[in-house]
């Protein structure tokens, strides 16, 4: 496979990772590679362990065993905040916004600028903010919302929220965890539209279970069962591939 | 400055003028000094309320142990004045005269060490504010660094409170046992319990409450406020966006414990002794509920909350004591069950719909920037 | 400290301790698994526990004077009685709060917090109101008295033996209703997922009242045996309520047997400590340790990995 590569040539190179849960081994020996510009699809029946491998990239759950580097750091020696300090952002699969807070600040917040407890009390909402917020809203289909509460926003609508949130750090690796489930057919479309234009200059790692979307934009997948990789390569390969037919798209 | 170009908005500019005409011009023109001196007493609580409306309203943090702030503050002022009222001459029919009399009582025949300092009004100021701020740094970065939170924090915070009272009842050489430390009298030979020193205390504190309404308020209106709120709502997504939460939330908690310390300094002055009954369990549920009626996102509410809750004690508890605690008790399942916001849910809801209808302005809505500021959390 | 006393004397005080710290044991033992179970099953801080064990305590009292004064012969098994009644009347209370309160409640664990410690206002001024300020003792039937010699130099009190077994056979019954009757199995699977327990035709309201009901008649069980260890007066509970919360946060939530463990742990650590210095330095050396433990090991001793 990809055994001759410098790992150093990839944006992501995750190896030998594997974390337990009382046992329970979620990930198992995991090794896989994400190259600048690339974006990946992971897919594989529910429980396969998708969920897990990006809280373990983005440091939610600690790895019991394995590496994982970025741009040549270790990521799992770092906090959750400094690996997103590195460049990679994280949506979730519930959608995470602020509700209390109006679409403007949940953007602001997720500038880039003024992170420590000091830089935020000093924090200056000046004109390359507020441009680059409206800048970002307006990609989200946001543009004429952003007085509005997050709470008063569709699930939809949340979702391109989570994501604008995370495209205003401007991240080098984006993880989006199933960005489309629970939407309407046409939010669908739109988010589709939306991914294909944000994955520009960028690696991006996605989860996601329709099989259209994953057609559309994926340059490769990784198909995930029992916490290990079943198969990997293009979708015309997997989708061809015997065992990946018998556990996963053959029901 | 951009996000602080309008500090307050309408309504909360018209709650900060009328706060200070009712404390700076009514209280004062209207009351005798022993009900003024009531009042005082009452308002340290609120610089107590302040702090928790930043840190458990705002964070989401629930303290139970702010009472052992709002105790390590006056228990410093009441050292000092305790010093200055033990002079050898006033002490003299001691067996080791110049040390206070409950060290005298339990044979103690110096001051120790860590009472030195206290003997300085500057390095007492400075230690009001360091020592509780030091204290909470370290519960705060113990708990927060390894994400105790919630009920779990809430707890430890009580236990916290609880071990303090039983260590100063039960340590009396040095920290004046159950009684506290009382019998207080000047400071810098200005005599404290006069009217006169009643009257000019009560203004300074009120000037220190303005002080740290305002320094709330800034807090609030920062990136460091709204990223508390978002904290409360989605602690992941913050850690997510780049933050460190435990930090903010060590922030905010040093920062109620250090207006709860004056609020406790005030205290001293104010009453005239500092006693382990304002420290424990009790008094810090309590002051909480103070934060609670007064509505616990807003720091005018505190301030309200503290006067009318107490208000209501004194008057209950002089006529129908054992009323009390029945009126306390409902209080809290009202507050929590009924009026999650407190008072100034009441006012918001109620009756600030009807003073706009009365004033009925014809300003077209605010711009997003700007509504956004001002409308970013809701308060009075 | 130490050094006033032999190796001999100090293993005979280290019992003796050990055994007057066996009610002490029950006591936060029983206060802690009602606990637990509420805390732990329903997520609810109950800040009234304390007054839910004041309760059995009067009711225990109660008995013992209607007993001794009409029907005497009755006297040497009151405590029986009175345990039933207690537990009965802790019970219903607690399904009536959960009833009038806590359910409106869920979800927001703080303000179940703030809530119940009203409650607990209210229940100890409801107690001054009917039983008076004072603090009234139970007396124990002749065969409760007295200890039994152990060894020459270690005397184990009876009361407090029986205390302990009756603490044993508590919590067996509970950890059965809890582990392997078929209601426990539905109070787990609504802990667990209280919409698809809902959906599967799990009457959930139900489960949770008789919970909470089940816990606080636990408490009220607390209180009887309380009667043995002081006496009981409004505000007796409020001193345990710290205590056991911290014993249960100790255990790790949600582990029975961690609550055991813990109890056990500090409940000894507290009466052995008394042995040597005062009181209440006691109780400031015990509380610390468990705060600076819980600040290194936040899910308590025996938490089990749970994902968040
Ligand atoms: N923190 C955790 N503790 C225990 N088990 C976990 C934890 N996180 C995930 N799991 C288990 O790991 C498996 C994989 O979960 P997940 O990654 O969410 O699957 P997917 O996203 O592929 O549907 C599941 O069986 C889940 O129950
Ligand atoms: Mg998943």
């Amino acid at each position: 496979m990809l055994i001759g590569h410098q790992p150093k040539e990839f944006l992501l190179a995750v190896s030998g990772l594997t974390v337990s849960f009382d046992g329970f081994k979620a990930v198992n020996d995991l090794s896989f590679y994400v190259e600048e510009n690339e974006i990946r699809v992971i897919i594989g029946p529910n429980g396969a362990g998708k969920t897990t491998v990006l809280d373990l990239i983005c440091g939610k759950t600690k790895a019991t065993e394995g590496s994982i580097q970025f741009r040549g750091k270790e990521l799992t020696k770092l906090k959750e905040n400094e690996i997103v300090k590195t460049g990679v952002g994280r949506k979730f699969q519930t959608p995470s916004v602020f509700e209390d807070l109006s679409v403007f600040e949940n953007l602001e917040i997720s500038f880039p600028r003024g992170r420590s407890v000091f830089g935020s009390l000093t924090f200056q909402r000046d004109a390359k903010v507020k441009e680059r917020v409206e800048e970002v809203a307006e990609m989200i289909f946001l543009k004429d919302k952003l007085s509005t509460y997050a709470d008063e926003l569709s699930h939809g609508q949340k979702q391109w929220l989570e994501i604008g949130m995370l495209l205003i750090q401007d991240p080098d690796l984006l993880m989006l965890d199933e960005p489309v489930a629970g939407m309407s057919v046409s939010e669908r479309a739109k988010t589709a539209e939306l991914l294909n234009r944000i994955i520009k200059n960028r690696s991006v790692l996605v989860i996601e279970h329709d099989m259209k979307f994953v057609e559309d934009i994926a340059h490769k997948v990784t198909v995930l069962h029992q916490g290990q990789i079943l198969s990997e390569g293009t979708m015309e390969k997997v989708k061809n591939d015997p065992k990946v037919i018998e556990v996963y798209l053959g029901h | 400055m951009i996000i602080n170009s309008r500090f307050f908005n309408r309504s909360e500019l018209i709650g900060f003028v009328s706060l200070a005409v009712l404390l700076f011009l009514i209280l004062p023109l209207s009351l005798d000094i022993f009900r003024l001196n009531l009042v005082a007493k009452y308002l340290t609580y609120a610089f107590v309320g302040i702090g928790l409306v930043l840190c458990w309203g705002y964070g989401g943090i629930l303290s139970l142990g702010q009472g052992v702030f709002f105790g390590l503050g006056g228990y410093c002022m009441a050292m000092f004045l305790k010093l200055e009222a033990s002079s050898v001459a006033n002490t003299k029919i001691q067996s080791t005269p110049g040390i206070p009399d409950f060290m005298d009582w339990n044979q103690l025949t110096a001051v120790p060490m860590f009472w030195k300092p206290f003997y300085s009004f500057p390095l007492t100021v400075l230690a009001i504010i360091i020592v509780p701020g030091i204290f909470a740094f370290i519960i705060g970065a113990a708990m927060f660094k390894r994400r105790v939170g919630g009920v779990y924090f809430a707890i430890i915070t009580q236990a916290i409170a609880a071990i303090l009272t039983i260590l100063i009842v039960g340590q009396q050489g040095y920290t004046g046992g159950i009684n506290g430390i009382t019998d207080l009298r000047t400071l810098y030979g200005w005599d404290i319990r006069t009217d006169h020193a009643k009257f000019i205390l009560y203004f300074v504190e009120v000037v220190l409450l303005f002080g740290c309404i305002i320094a709330a308020q800034f807090i609030r209106l920062t990136k460091l406020g709204r990223i508390l709120v978002a904290m409360r709502e989605q602690e992941d997504r913050v850690r997510f966006s780049g933050y460190s939460v435990a930090n903010f939330k060590i922030f905010a908690f040093c920062a109620a414990a250090i207006f709860a310390a004056v609020g406790g300094a005030m205290f001293t002055l104010e009453v005239g002794f500092m006693s382990p009954s304002f420290v424990g369990i009790v008094p810090s549920i309590e002051m909480v509920i103070y934060t609670a009626v007064g509505g616990r996102m807003s720091i005018f509410g505190a301030v309200y909350g503290s006067l009318l809750v107490n208000f209501a004690k004194t008057m209950l508890s002089e006529s129908f004591p054992q009323l009390w605690l029945f009126g306390l008790g409902g209080l809290f399942i009202a507050v929590v069950l009924a009026f999650p916001s407190g008072l100034s849910g009441i006012w918001a809801d109620y009756v600030q719909p009807r003073i706009d209808r009365l004033l009925s302005s014809r300003k077209p809505k605010a711009a997003w920037t700007e509504s956004s500021v001002a409308d970013g959390a809701p308060a009075e | 400290m130490f050094g006033d006393y032999s190796l001999g004397d100090l293993g005979a005080i280290l019992a003796m301790q050990g055994f007057a710290g066996l009610i002490l044991f029950s006591v936060y033992v029983l206060m802690a698994l009602g606990l637990a179970i509420i805390f732990g099953q329903m997520g609810v801080i109950n800040m009234a526990h304390g007054e839910f064990m004041i309760l059995g305590a009067y009711v225990t009292w109660m008995t013992s004077t209607t007993v001794q004064h009409y029907a005497p012969w009755l006297f040497p098994g009151y405590f029986f009685i009175a345990m039933t009644l207690a537990f009965i009347a802790s019970g219903s209370l607690g399904m009536l709060v959960e009833w009038a309160m806590i359910r409106h409640l869920y979800r927001r664990p703080l303000d179940t917090l703030l809530a119940t410690w009203g409650l607990s206002l209210i229940l100890q001024q409801a107690y001054r109101s009917v039983f008076g300020a004072r603090e009234v003792g139970v007396e124990l039937p002749d065969w409760m008295m007295g200890s039994w010699q152990a060894t020459d130099s270690i005397q184990i009190p009876i009361n407090g033996m029986f205390v302990m077994a009756l603490t044993i056979l508590i919590t067996i019954a509970v950890s059965y209703v809890l582990f392997w009757s078929s209601w426990g199995k539905q109070v787990r699977a609504v802990v667990q997922n209280r919409v698809m327990a809902g959906a599967v035709g799990i009457n959930t309201e139900k489960v949770d009242r008789y919970t909470f009901g089940l816990g606080c008649g636990i408490a009220g069980i607390a209180g009887s045996a309380f009667t043995m260890i002081g006496s009981t007066g409004p505000t007796a509970g409020q001193l345990y309520i710290v205590d056991t919360f911290l014993v249960v946060v100790f255990g790790g939530a949600a582990s029975l047997l961690g609550t055991i463990a813990s109890a056990f742990s500090i409940s000894q650590t507290q009466s052995t400590l008394e042995f040597f210095m005062s009181g209440s330095m006691a109780k400031v050396i015990t509380l610390l340790t468990i705060v600076a433990i819980l600040m290194m090991r936040p899910q308590g001793l025996f938490a089990l990995k749970v994902r968040k």
